[in-house]
């Protein structure tokens, strides 16, 4: 040992000094060789490829110092929702047994909103469990935050402090209220403050604040005994990425020709009840298909996503392509039940839906209805240039 | 009843292992997953306790999540999963000392598959399994990972980010079987259903087959070494482990909720009631149908085989035993329900805990059976009890408590 060295360092850390060089004990690795492993785990893949590889990567990564972390959380940027994982573990693990955290790298990597959201929102919680004091005082920058975590936080603290204004009987409360309603993205807190604003007489327009499409063009019913509808391409699926014509006309179920007609929703909540177009006995038509047709004018050529709620089965196009199907029927709705990604163009979109009713006969399965949105990722509305005002009334009397 | 000579034997081992301050991996004394050890409900090792009190609590611990996946213990380890977080994307496996409750270590994940489910279920349901060192974890949004004692990543899936229309918005809660170095998981649903056979080392796939287009929230149980048993609304096949082809099948239709069990290689499975299959004779493809009972219905709570017997907690709270050689009703008990959990049974005692949390302990050994103990632990319980080294593990909601005999 050289004692030169050894007698410039603090008692303890002399101590450590002598251990390491008499053990050859090696501390954790320093962050240098993050780089290497980090793109082994970013290449895993579907059905597990990759993953022998990215097991010793893991091993390798999880056992560096903590300095290595924010390089860890970088590589989230883009990774796929597997590799995702893969890094977030190598972070906990490596975060687990360090009694020091980079903090104020955590703190830069956290305040670039071009950081990925879920690994900023991990940033914020590791700060937090050493600093909750300045973690906290973070959260109040966020309510436009990507992170829908975050910006939660965020936003419940604008409601909870217009909640206690509100109790004071202070009129600043409906100010506040409206400032959380502007962030609110979760829809939990977004249902509770409307409920605060409704009982002051304010109007909150709820449809335009998700970006439910509420002005539709239907068609049917067709035919969907036996559940065979979903897989039968119906004539509007051929023409799925035009708008309506209004004299085209099909044979229906029923063998007699069906036609476009316009249908509206004004529910809170962006509710198309294909029901009401189409009445039937009791608790409404069984085993029938009907599609669903909406323009959507774009400012810019973007990313976004079309979010469904819908407890029947459904296929949705956009411009002619279809995006996804699903044929499940009645096993429960909520709103962003499914969440696809799209690529609006700039200028005219057309989405088409395929709604299929199948014959189950029980009460909770009368529903024939989906909601349908446009937003981005931390689910704010993206709103059609061309969006037409809310309808303040229902959806037109069905024709005879 | 007395233990059996094998049992003796068994019983034996494990109390030398543990005076020895030994923990065997892999022995009985473990319940390493969905009903214990062999898929069957039965527990090796110190009887339950006749009487309860909050005495018998050794521990109690807040979790960080929600969940109705059982605990399950390996060694001085007990393994949970939990789910938190805005619509329960945050998945977690989460380590105890199963001494004193405290946390070892926790990994969280984020869900890649849906994870809407009803409000009674959650996305941490299926329970997690231990084998060969390895911990593996389902969670409702299909996301499936393997951890080794240490909470080290050794692989992860994203069942529903590999087939998009995997999943069921009621919520998925099939248990892990592992064997013959194979995950076996039921991922089965309306739409794109299936059972996959995963290497256990690497977390590819060894075998994926389609599975019937349903709704499906039983488990698979290992019938033998190389076969295990999938159970749906069609009834069951027993597929090869090695390549998932189907050995044999039984089409006589069987239960969607509770799962069948097996003891000394005959399969107990819920179909009119209780069916009990035995394996083929040969290389035929249909089972021996040994005997059908309609006075033993499961209701949400599986079946679980011991003593001779076979036991169903059926509708009404009503718990049935029936004989296991022609399943001829013994006796029925009505309990405290409803049930959502499934029993455990050690020697001659079992374990019934009600959703309302309600612990109870029946004699199960007699003419008639009786309750001999009750303790109210005031909370939600869907999840089995897992039973290990005298000890029962209860798992509420959000909370894991232990119990021990005093």
């Amino acid at each position: 040992m050289d004692r030169s060295a050894a007698d410039s360092l603090p008692f303890m850390r002399r101590l450590l000094f002598v251990f390491f060089v008499l053990t050859g004990v090696a501390g954790p690795a320093r962050g240098a060789d993050a780089p290497d492993a980090v793109a082994i785990l970013r290449a895993v893949g579907p059905e597990g490829s990759g993953n022998p590889a990215a097991t010793a990567a893991w091993r390798s990564l999880a056992a560096l110092d903590a300095t290595a972390i924010p390089r860890v959380l970088e590589g989230l940027d883009g990774a796929n929702p597997y590799a995702a994982n893969w890094l977030r573990a190598a972070v906990d693990a490596i975060a687990a047994r360090s009694d020091t955290l980079p903090v104020d790298a955590l703190v830069t990597y956290l305040g670039d909103i071009r950081h990925d959201p879920r690994g900023r929102r991990l940033a914020w919680e590791l700060i937090r469990g050493r600093d909750a004091a300045a973690a906290e005082a973070l959260i109040d920058r966020m309510l436009d935050d990507p992170s829908v975590e975050l910006r939660h936080d965020a936003v419940q603290r604008v409601i909870d402090a217009a909640t206690r204004l509100d109790a004071a009987g202070d009129a600043g409360a409906t100010a506040a209220y409206r400032r959380a309603l502007d962030a609110a993205r979760d829809v939990d807190q977004i249902k509770a403050i409307t409920k605060a604003l409704e009982k002051k007489g304010e109007a909150v327009d709820l449809p335009r604040h998700f970006g439910f499409l509420t002005h539709w063009q239907v068609i049917g019913p067709f035919d969907n005994t036996a559940e065979a509808g979903f897989a039968a391409a119906y004539p509007p699926e051929a023409v799925a990425g035009m708008p309506p014509d209004a004299d085209a006309a099909w044979p229906g179920k029923d063998g007699s020709d069906v036609r476009w007609k316009a249908f509206l929703t004004a529910d809170s909540y962006g509710m198309v009840d294909i029901n009401k177009a189409y009445p039937g006995p009791d608790d409404g038509l069984k085993e029938v298909v009907a599609y669903a047709s909406t323009g959507f004018t774009s400012d810019a050529e973007r990313d976004a996503e079309i979010r469904l709620g819908c407890k029947n089965a459904w296929k949705v196009w956009h411009n002619g392509r279809l995006l996804f199907g699903r044929d499940e029927y009645h096993r429960g709705m909520r709103i962003d039940q499914y969440r696809v990604p799209i690529r609006l163009t700039k200028g005219a979109n057309r989405f088409l839906v395929k709604l299929c009713q199948d014959g189950q006969t029980q009460d909770w399965t009368k529903e024939w209805q989906f909601q349908f949105r446009v937003c981005d990722a931390a689910g704010t509305a993206i709103l059609a240039l061309d969006r037409p005002a809310a309808p303040s009334v229902g959806p037109p009397p069905a024709a005879p | 009843m007395p233990p059996t000579r094998a049992n003796r034997r068994l019983i034996g081992a494990v109390v030398t292992a543990c005076v020895a301050g030994i923990v065997v991996p892999g022995v009985a004394a473990d319940w390493p997953g969905f009903r214990g050890p062999a898929g069957s409900g039965v527990a090796v090792g110190p009887d339950l306790p006749a009487t309860l009190s909050r005495e018998n609590i050794a521990w109690s611990v807040e979790l960080p999540g929600r969940g109705l996946s059982g605990a399950i213990v390996a060694g001085d380890h007990v393994f949970v999963t939990c789910s938190s977080g805005p619509d329960q994307q945050r998945l977690h496996a989460i380590a105890l000392d199963a001494a004193t409750g405290r946390t070892l270590w926790e990994r969280q994940f984020w869900a890649t598959g849906r994870t809407m489910c009803h409000d009674k279920t959650s996305v941490a349901a299926p329970t997690p399994c231990w084998h060969e060192g390895r911990l593996y974890a389902l969670w409702s949004s299909n996301d499936l990972v393997c951890l080794d004692r240490d909470g080290g990543l050794v692989w992860f899936r994203g069942l529903t980010a590999d087939y998009p229309n995997v999943s069921n918005s009621l919520g998925m809660t099939s248990s892990l079987v592992v064997t013959d170095g194979t995950v076996v998981a039921q991922v089965e649903n309306d739409s794109e259903s299936y059972a996959l056979g995963i290497d256990a080392a690497t977390g590819e796939n060894r075998w994926r087959i389609d599975r019937p287009k349903a709704a499906n929230w039983t488990s698979p149980l290992v019938v033998s070494p190389g076969l295990v048993a999938l159970q749906s609304k069609t009834g069951l096949d027993v597929v090869r482990t090695n390549d998932g082809g189907v050995a044999w099948s039984y089409d006589g239709g069987a239960a969607t909720i509770p799962s069948g069990c097996v003891l000394d290689g005959v399969l107990y499975v819920p179909s009119h009631g209780v069916t009990a299959l035995a394996s083929p004779d040969g290389d035929g493809t249909k089972p021996r149908q040994l005997w059908r009972s309609s006075r033993l219905s499961p209701g949400t709570p599986s079946a679980v085989a011991s003593g001779g017997r076979v036991f169903a907690l059926g509708k009404a709270d009503v718990l049935t035993a029936g004989s296991i050689t022609d399943g001829e009703r013994l006796w029925q008990l009505r309990l405290q329900g409803p049930f959502s959990a499934t029993p455990a049974i050690v020697g001659d005692r079992m374990i019934c805990v009600s959703e309302k949390g309600l612990v109870q302990i029946i004699d199960v050994a007699g003419d008639e059976g009786r309750v001999l103990a009750t303790l109210d632990l005031e909370d939600e319980v869907l999840a089995s009890p897992a039973v290990a080294d005298g000890a029962v593990y209860v798992r509420t909601n959000g909370r894991l408590t232990k119990l021990i005999a005093r």
